[in-house]
């Protein structure tokens, strides 16, 4: 991680608590700041447990602090849109801009390019958008952002389907997992294997100045992301995993313990990229096989038959998960001795399966 | 008056020039000079033929720095030059951008977008035919698609007055927060050289004061703009739009006097008659077929036909209160089309209806003026004054049916195997169409 920007990281053991407390004020994450920008202001309508909103709070106030408050904030159509402004309402305490779906990249590069014919560099924006808005329609809009090196910060906030139409897949949906178009039938376990985008590698293709990937499990690791980010000028891409407690079948009060999840058993690796060079990865301290992550989530319940009701669940479709986070173990080099990853797994073996 | 002008000799003999009777020059070239006048910030564009010529020429204004401060944007797609027209506008710069065809069939969701915004963008549209089967010539079908779009939409009908719309164009899209798309016929124009006047930078400032965004994205003032609206107010949303666009009936032809007095033009108005004392029969349309049409028109006068012309300006928004003054005393018209609905029919010529069918009804000798379409110039055929000549003798006899497509080649038509009895599934309006066919001989 960079330990530059971040200054201080804390180890998340024992009981993952982590505090401020123990910290001088002006070492404070920018959510535990009083004075924090809160852009996204409580009274929206995001679900109980909402991985998105999190993110985006998150995002964007560290983004205000580092900019001073000095932000434009540019949104895709999606969850984050509408639970944000129903007319007359809004939860957003910065200027924001909502136009279309596919277009927010394209959208956030116009108003770029507008505050620099104003002569206004030192107002910065960021564009967000679910992975939808990411990953599939608005692909071509990024990748002209990218190319361009338009001084935007795109941030992803990646839930692995369509969850504001009601889970349906998209590019950025993990194979195995069920949605409302990759129904489970015999035959048919979830989502299929080899497709999908790898979105952060697309950006980093372009030799883009800045790409991370985050999780709503780690603010520090997050707001350090941002605040990063926010360094460089041109192009930047950030890509947030934020569970989605209706679309991944899990309760809400699991949303961080999934995103942290996730990354112990490599399935979401961080890390970090400058002009398309990895220049820095987050090691998993507690590896974990990809069990115990897809066990929380009834979108994977097909694979497991804990309850005796799915046929004895797909032990093949799981191996193939865990051969995923195992090549992207090797390919990030996430741990740093590889036979960790082996031990962890039987070591929890024995606590997690019979 | 930009240094650099001054410092050139050859510069300004020329600008003295255009000053008096305007110069040699192509029509693209000549827009882009306008509209570099009109003091764009913002220019994103993706090339698309016959639009290339405008965007090219902006690119090298912006690239030497005659055009400072503005950025040019080369983008990805046509979806991607009006999303950053978007995000420019709402940013409080004033933006700009041109396309044909296809490339404004990609906009299309942006465009919508744009007017419920409120944005004041203006764009140029180089009218171009739509595919399948692809064609890069010129008709009407992109822009009039997009005749729901809530844009205002100005027809050109030579490179003069594709000059003097933008300046109006700008001023009416800024005061009245609505987005203006200036057509212009593709090749026809574009590509002609002819002689034009383009404005002088101290006129255009004259008449185009600096962009004042009701709304801006703003640090300092946080707006969120683009929010959602639901059942509970989106008509009155949508009324308060249509209010808006309509005010456009009432600024455009102040605008366009007030700007014609300063540059010594005739002024750009909604609509205006030719020839009209008299006329019974009168041809409307819209473009660059004005002039050929005109000139038929006044042969016609010669030979003491009573037939005269309405040139359509401003479609969006509609002025049917105009129109309805202008084909008070008409017995018919006749719509030249250059696009049209397939299954339907005419696009312009059900709207004129409309508007002359409101109470007070217009009458002609014999009842309500009729309206009859006329599909003519489609995929950059051109409409001559041959095939004019006589769609004017056989109108002003009364032999023109209530929709046909002037010049249609029967030949070609019958060696492709139309006209058999097998066709006759195809439905009614082709049936009707066909039979029409028969009956006029006499247009080829």
């Amino acid at each position: 991680m960079n330990e530059r920007t971040q200054g201080v990281k804390f180890y998340q053991v024992g009981s993952f608590a982590v505090g401020n407390r123990l910290l001088e004020p002006d070492r404070h994450s920018a959510q535990a700041d009083a004075q924090r920008a809160n852009s996204l202001i409580s009274g929206h309508r995001a679900c109980q447990g909402c991985g998105e909103v999190l993110g985006a709070r998150y995002v964007l106030d560290a983004a205000m602090r580092a900019t001073g408050g000095k932000l434009i904030a540019v949104n895709a159509t999606g969850c984050l849109e509408v639970v944000s402004t129903p007319y007359p309402e809004s939860a957003w305490r910065m200027p924001w801009l909502h136009s279309l779906f596919g277009n927010a990249p394209a959208v956030a590069s116009g108003v770029a390019a507008a505050l620099k014919a104003q002569g206004h560099t030192d107002v910065r924006v960021v564009g967000q958008a679910g992975d939808g808005g990411a990953v599939d329609i608005g692909l071509g809009a990024l990748s002209g952002m990218f190319e361009r090196d338009d001084d935007v910060l795109f941030v992803c906030y990646d839930n692995q389907a369509y969850m504001n139409t009601g889970v349906q897949r998209s590019g950025a949906t993990p194979g195995g997992a069920r949605t409302a178009t990759t129904p489970v039938v015999t035959g048919h376990p979830g989502n299929r294997f080899g497709q999908g985008k790898d979105v952060p590698a697309i950006a980093m293709a372009h030799r883009v100045p800045y790409v991370a990937t985050a999780t709503v499990a780690d603010l520090r690791d997050l707001e350090a992301k941002v605040e990063r980010a926010m360094q460089f000028t041109g192009a930047r891409y950030l890509h947030v995993l934020v569970p989605c407690p209706l679309g991944w079948g899990a309760a809400s009060s699991q949303t961080v313990r999934l995103a942290r999840l996730a990354t112990e058993s490599g399935l979401f690796p961080l890390f970090e990229a400058e002009y398309g060079e990895v220049t820095a990865v987050t090691p998993i301290r507690h590896p974990v096989p990809v069990d115990e992550y897809l066990r929380g989530q009834t979108r994977y319940a097909h694979l497991f038959d804990d309850d005796g009701t799915h046929g004895g669940g797909d032990p093949d479709i799981v191996a193939r998960i865990q051969a995923g986070a195992d090549h992207n173990i090797r390919r990030y080099g996430l741990l740093a001795d590889p036979d960790q990853s082996a031990r962890g797994r039987i070591d929890l073996d024995e606590g997690v399966r019979r | 008056m930009s240094s650099e002008h001054m410092a050139n000799p050859r510069a300004v003999v020329e600008r003295l020039a255009a000053r008096v009777s305007g110069r040699a020059v192509e029509g693209s070239r000549a827009v882009a000079e306008t509209v570099a006048r009109c003091r764009p910030q913002v220019v994103p564009a993706y090339p698309i033929s016959p639009q290339t010529h405008i965007v090219e020429a902006l690119s090298a204004l912006v690239r030497r720095g005659e055009l400072a401060p503005c950025e040019f944007v080369n983008v990805e797609s046509e979806f991607g030059a009006m999303s950053l027209c978007i995000g420019a506008s709402a940013a409080g710069s004033r933006t700009y951008t041109a396309t044909s065809s296809q490339g404004l069939l990609f906009m299309a969701e942006a465009l919508y977008n744009a007017s419920g915004l409120g944005l004041p963008i203006v764009m140029t549209v180089a009218n171009r035919a739509l595919g399948a089967p692809i064609n890069i010539w010129n008709d009407q079908s992109d822009s009039l698609s997009q005749r729901d779009s809530g844009w205002i939409q100005l027809y050109a009908r030579d490179n003069q007055a594709a000059c003097d719309l933008h300046p109006i164009a700008f001023r009416l899209a800024e005061e009245l927060a609505v987005p203006v798309m200036v057509c212009m016929d593709g090749f026809v124009l574009t590509h002609a050289l002819e002689r034009i006047a383009v404005p002088d930078q101290d006129v255009v400032d004259r008449f185009l004061p600096a962009f004042a965004p009701r709304q801006r994205l703003d640090p300092a003032a946080p707006l969120s703009l683009g929010s959602m609206v639901g059942p509970e107010a989106f008509t009155e949303v949508k009324f308060i739009a249509h209010g808006r666009i309509s005010q456009a009936l009432g600024r455009m032809p102040e605008l366009g006097a007030r700007y014609g007095k300063l540059v010594g033009r005739p002024a750009e108005e909604l609509a205006r008659g030719y020839l009209l004392d008299g006329a019974r029969t009168v041809f409307l349309a819209m473009g660059s077929v004005l002039g050929t049409l005109e000139d038929v028109i006044d042969e016609a006068r010669e030979e003491g036909l009573p037939v005269g012309v309405v040139e359509l300006t401003c479609f969006r928004p509609f002025p049917a209160e105009r129109l309805r003054k202008l084909l008070s005393g008409a017995d018919r018209v006749i719509v030249l089309e250059r696009a049209f609905s397939p299954g339907s029919g005419g696009i312009i010529s059900p709207e004129l209806a409309a508007a002359l069918a409101e109470p007070p009804t217009v009458r002609g000798g014999a009842g309500p003026v009729r309206c009859h379409t006329v599909v003519t110039g489609l995929g950059g055929r051109p409409v001559t004054k041959k095939a004019l000549r006589t769609l004017v003798r056989d109108a002003a006899a009364g032999r023109v049916a209530g929709f046909s497509f002037l010049g249609l080649d029967r030949e070609l038509l019958g060696r492709a195997g139309y006209g058999r009895a097998a066709d006759a599934d195809a439905g009614q309006t082709w049936e009707r169409l066909l039979a029409d066919l028969k009956n006029r001989e006499t247009w080829r």
